[in-house]
């Protein structure tokens, strides 16, 4: 267990290693730097100027050095300056986090208490009416833009109280809390409690037809302990892999909710990055992002062998 | 005593229904919800196949006295804030959506397979390698990877087609590979190699026609996914740039400002982009169960 614990970790290394360098390259194949912007904006400035500030900058030097510097800043928590604002990339992302996690969060808990007991009532009436609209209504969750959805909220926001809800970082009344958070959350966790829904659904149907399902109802178990005790219990796993990996992936939903809600949170500012071709910006967050996707990788894996004893990870 | 009707019974497996229009009309019936789904999918694809026939106005032609027209008669789904009309709009929007999704899918599809097949059947350092990059790729999410692939290549159709392709080469090349692994150790593979067949027609002949049934569920299930990840990039402002109508671009940003006043700009691309990827996961679904039995859910 402990051998391939640490040759997993060692994987996930190489995989950040090997982002770093994808997002690294990618972000400079593009023709023009943001300095170029910044000048082509001012009209004609001296060419004198334009060094100046490149050289400041740091981005005359050959990019295999820039590449290094960033990674030896990135181990040493230096994640370098932002270009738009001239702070450091560390105070702009950091104050960020918590208002996506939080939405993330609660993205997943509405994904994870709709999503797993729909998907068992539309197993365990499997080829039912309600089977049919359950099933129509997660495929329709997995098809609905979010940012169609957040926006269909707003219009209904609109409607029902004549104005849009608009972001409030400290909420005072329920109401407030519940626009501000449970809203965008739900734009975002429709989508994935589709999944969850159609995932813990398929792996229902599969664990009910096994012998001890069978047994369970012969020695007069009642229906809610087998489809739940018996049942559930067994076809949990795949769903967590799901849930936990879709965790990671919510930053989809995320990045257009978030700008739909004028939400400040890290994934918006990803996207107005890119705009501004605020690489140390673009470049961290995207590491960010990747550092969350591979750690939630290995818990789910992790969890695997804490839900399931059979499964047991030899060296 | 219990009377089993033979012929009944055979005619509901499908007995009878074995090849030739037959077997599509049961497949159709049987599949309700995936027959729904093809009958969406080709509306989608007449649509953008005729779509200057279907429209009467000019998706491009600005016409400022007529901005942000409510719906009407002149103009079915109104106008948008350059005046033009959003029904035009929409019909040759289904061009730029099916464009992208069957393109990226074929792309991402086939370079997945090369991919895949070959990681699978040379095994070794190749697919190490191979398997690495995959892990790198599948590390970020679609639209994350999507949005830094437009902003490096710079927003056009055939860029957005690539940025969304290439996150699908990892999903493609490990089902390929999964599927290469498996197949490699059958008799019929082992066969081959007896009487002196070389690997590379082995790989191509043999291994690559069985896993067409799985390549070809997971590119119609992808097919949706790559619709929706085209109109999240354009919402954003990063895919399909003006004037093109693409649907995304439709309800990008300003929508927010159009919810109060104008809110026919923001449900009729809504309704369309929702349509099509509806279309495409219920025939995704049901080709799925009729190809891969196994997975069925």
């Amino acid at each position: 267990m402990f051998g391939y614990i640490v040759r997993r970790l060692g994987l996930m290394v190489v995989t950040l290693f090997g982002i770093s360098v994808v997002i690294f390259f990618l972000l400079r194949i593009v023709p023009g730097n943001i300095v170029d912007i910044l000048f082509d904006a001012a009209g004609f400035v001296d060419p004198a100027d334009k060094a100046n500030l490149e050289r400041e900058l740091g981005i005359d030097q050959p990019l295999v050095l820039q590449y290094l510097h960033w990674i030896n800043g990135l181990l040493h928590g230096d994640l370098g300056y932002s270009y738009v604002s001239e702070k450091p990339a560390l105070q702009e992302i950091l104050p960020r986090i918590p208002i996506t996690a939080r939405l993330a969060a609660f993205a997943l808990l509405f994904s994870a208490s709709i999503g797993i007991p729909l998907g068992v009532l539309s197993a365990v009436n499997q080829g039912s009416k309600l089977d049919y609209v359950l099933r129509v209504v997660s495929l329709s969750g997995l098809s609905l833009p979010s940012f169609w959805l957040g926006l269909l909220i707003l219009m209904a926001g609109v409607a029902m109280f004549g104005s849009i809800p608009i972001f409030n970082p400290n909420p005072q009344t329920f109401g407030e809390m519940f626009s501000t958070w449970c809203l965008p959350s739900l734009a975002v966790a429709f989508r994935s409690s589709a999944l969850t829904m159609r995932i813990t659904r398929s792996s229902m149907l599969e664990v009910l037809r096994q012998d001890y399902i069978r047994t369970a109802r012969a020695k007069g178990a009642s229906e809610p302990s087998v489809n739940f005790h018996h049942a559930l219990k067994n076809a949990i796993l795949p769903v967590i892999t799901v849930v936990g990996i879709e965790a990671a992936f919510l930053i989809g939903g995320l990045i257009v909710t978030e700008t739909v809600f004028n939400i400040p949170g890290v994934a918006r500012f990803l996207v107005e990055a890119i705009r501004w071709r605020d690489y140390p910006i673009v470049q961290n967050l995207v590491m960010l992002i990747a550092v969350v996707v591979v750690t939630a990788n290995f818990i789910v894996d992790m969890l695997y062998a804490v839900f399931d004893p059979r499964i047991r990870y030899t060296d | 005593m219990v009377t089993i009707n033979f012929d009944s019974e055979l005619r509901r497996a499908g007995a009878q229904a074995t090849h030739g229009w037959r077997k599509y009309i049961f497949l159709a019936r049987r599949h309700v919800l995936g027959t729904a789904g093809l009958v969406i999918m080709a509306v989608f694809v007449l649509t953008a196949l005729f779509a200057d026939l279907i429209s009467n106005y000019d998706p491009l032609t600005v016409d400022s006295a007529h901005a942000l027209a409510r719906p009407s008669a002149q103009h079915w789904m109104g106008t948008d804030s350059f005046g033009r009309d959003v029904w035009a709009r929409i019909i040759h929007g289904a061009r730029i959506s099916l464009a992208v999704g069957i393109g990226s899918t074929t792309l991402g599809g086939i370079i997945g397979v090369i991919v895949g097949l070959t990681s699978g059947y040379l095994s070794g350092w190749v697919d190490l390698v191979f398997q690495r990059v995959t892990d790198v790729l599948q590390a970020l999410p679609l639209l994350v990877l999507a949005l830094v692939m437009t902003a490096a290549l710079g927003p056009s159709l055939p860029n957005v087609i690539i940025a969304i392709a290439i996150p699908l080469i990892p999903v493609v090349s490990r089902v390929i590979r999964a599927n290469t692994l498996a197949l490699r150790e059958q008799p019929f593979v082992e066969a081959a190699k007896s009487i002196g067949m070389s690997e590379m027609r082995i790989a191509l002949r043999h291994v690559l026609p069985n896993t067409l049934a799985p390549l070809i569920v997971l590119a119609t299930a992808q097919l949706g996914s790559t619709i929706l990840t085209e109109a999240s990039l354009s919402f954003l402002g990063l895919g399909i740039p003006e004037p093109y109508p693409s649907w995304g671009r439709m309800l990008s940003e300003s929508a927010a400002e159009y919810v109060r006043t104008a809110p026919w700009l923001v449900i009729f691309p809504g309704i369309a982009i929702s349509l099509a990827v509806f279309g495409t996961n219920l025939f995704g679904d049901a080709l799925r169960d009729i190809l891969d039995p196994r997975q069925r859910g």
